[in-house]
């Protein structure tokens, strides 16, 4: 460790994955990996309500047809008014989490000013891209992100492919192999101003329907008290949803489902 | 390339060392001290923007009198050695230790073998575990490090307010209390600085993980009020 002093033209500036790059040159990895030997994480979602934004995803990560992790996390706090989710090659989307969160840091100590929302998204963007090598090895990280603007005073949400293209997304999106069921679900429920509760549970049933359709989305898993992850971000900064309240709703959620009603797929009785 | 003329080492190194604090001797000084509940910097800064005193890491916090380009320098790399540290290795391997000595290897490093010396006196501020654990690591231009538990002064006049630190200091003070004292001894008895001259940074286990906060002049009007009816 030195200290790191540079010339005003090579000088990183606020950037702390410039800096990273510059002493660190040969950090990156660049070996072929095969895709079944690398966990994966799933299904994330994010919404939009009234006093802001819920980012929520399951807690599975798989490895080819394996379970190989039971209890990941995939909903960060990118900074104090933002969140980030990850779904994809779990190892280096977790590694672009950490870069992000350093990154949001670095600018705001050396700057003394916070990136505006969509300074930060465009960073995240930066960071996709730049990850494209190992992606077009079969390594693809896609990020969700969303935060609450400070200047606008609205949440929003932002989408990625792995070029780095970033598309902000109206009231929400889902994403990973269990999306599609997720979103379908929000599509349904959703409406303009939704509470923070009602956002919430909705999310939740996205999760649930998600994990209810794909193998590699974990529901949730009384037995062992593991449950998805559901934050919000608000005026008030990031906040995770206590487990203890969305192990109610998910409750909630299989009380509804155990009524009388349709089913796909089971035997005909 | 030829020496014109011979100079004796020891004089090359008074002369930077008077140079260096005739520098620093001209800045404004600045106050830190543990408290109660943490370390409090206290810096004579009437400018709102340019900082003397600001955050490193989660429990790190530095200030620096002086040539304000050359301190803020030092701020930035050294921010920059804390975050490229937590980042490779883990947050909690990040500390005010290693981080004053790789600025005093700088420091001396400059004093030794540049032409001018760096102007500049800094200090770096770890908060503990507990309340014997705080750290101040104070920095000369030269590279001397002096280490101190209780409170730091830096800046021009730095004896005589050091003198008026000793005599009220105490490690058990509230945050009012700290303040109020700081706040005299920067002033000295034909000074009263109003909280628009001061910029104060307050590192404090209630602060979260990153427990370094500004307190803004609204607030510090506040605090220094309540330390007056308590006193």
């Amino acid at each position: 460790m030195s200290l790191y002093l540079f010339a005003p033209p090579d000088d990183p500036g606020p950037s702390f994955a410039a800096l990273w790059s510059r002493v660190h040159p040969d950090a990156p990895l660049t070996t072929p990996v095969p895709p079944d030997a690398v966990r994966h994480g799933t299904t994330i979602v994010a919404l939009r309500h009234a006093g802001g934004i819920v980012m929520a995803g399951d807690r599975r990560a798989t490895e080819g047809v394996s379970i190989a992790h039971r209890t990941i996390e995939k909903v960060y706090p990118a900074d104090r008014l933002s969140a980030v989710a990850i779904a994809g090659a779990a190892g280096p989307a977790i590694q672009m989490v950490r870069l992000f969160q350093t990154q949001l840091e670095h600018y705001e100590k050396v700057e003394g000013a916070t990136l505006s929302l969509e300074g930060k998204a465009n960073q995240l963007s930066e960071m996709v891209r730049a990850h494209l090598p190992m992606a077009m090895q079969g390594l693809v990280v896609v990020p969700l992100f969303a935060g609450w603007d400070e200047r606008r005073e609205v949440g929003r949400i932002f989408t990625y492919d792995v070029t780095g293209g970033r598309y902000e997304e109206a009231d929400f999106h889902a994403t990973g192999s269990g999306g599609r069921d997720a979103k379908t679900t929000i599509k349904l429920g959703y409406r303009e101003q939704l509470t923070r509760d009602e956002a919430v549970e909705l999310a939740v049933q996205a999760l649930y329907e998600a994990a209810d359709e794909d193998a590699a989305t974990g529901g949730p898993d009384p037995v062992r008290g593991i449950y998805p992850t559901v934050a919000i971000v608000s005026a008030e900064g990031f906040e995770r949803v206590e487990e203890s309240e969305v192990a109610s709703r998910f409750a909630d959620v299989l009380a509804r489902r155990e009524r009388p009603g349709g089913r796909s797929g089971g035997d005909v009785e | 390339m030829t020496m014109p003329y011979y100079v004796a080492p020891e004089q090359v190194m008074k002369d930077r060392a008077e140079y260096a604090q005739k520098g620093i001797a001209r800045g404004r000084a600045l106050v830190a001290a543990v408290f109660s509940d943490g370390i409090v910097i206290v810096a004579d800064n009437p400018s709102r923007t340019l900082h003397k005193i600001s955050e490193i890491y989660d429990r790190v916090a530095f200030a620096g009198v002086g040539r304000y380009n050359e301190y803020d320098q030092l701020r930035v790399a050294g921010i920059r050695h804390a975050d490229t540290k937590g980042f490779a290795y883990s947050r909690e391997d990040v500390d005010a230790r290693s981080l004053s000595n790789i600025y005093a290897q700088y420091l001396g490093q400059v004093f030794t073998h540049e032409m001018k010396p760096l102007e500049v006196e800094i200090l770096v501020a770890e908060l503990g575990g507990g309340p014997g654990d705080h750290r101040l690591y104070h920095i000369a231009y030269d590279g001397t490090v002096v280490d101190e538990e209780r409170y730091s002064v830096l800046g021009g006049e730095a004896e005589a307010i050091t003198g008026r630190v000793e005599a009220v200091y105490s490690p058990s003070w509230s945050l009012a209390e700290a303040l109020r004292a700081c706040v005299a001894a920067l002033g000295g008895p034909e000074r009263t600085l109003a909280p628009d001259d001061l910029e104060v940074g307050l590192l404090a286990a209630t602060n979260g993980r990153r427990a370094f906060r500004r307190i803004g002049a609204a607030e510090l009007g506040e605090l220094l009020g309540a330390g007056a009816e308590e006193g």
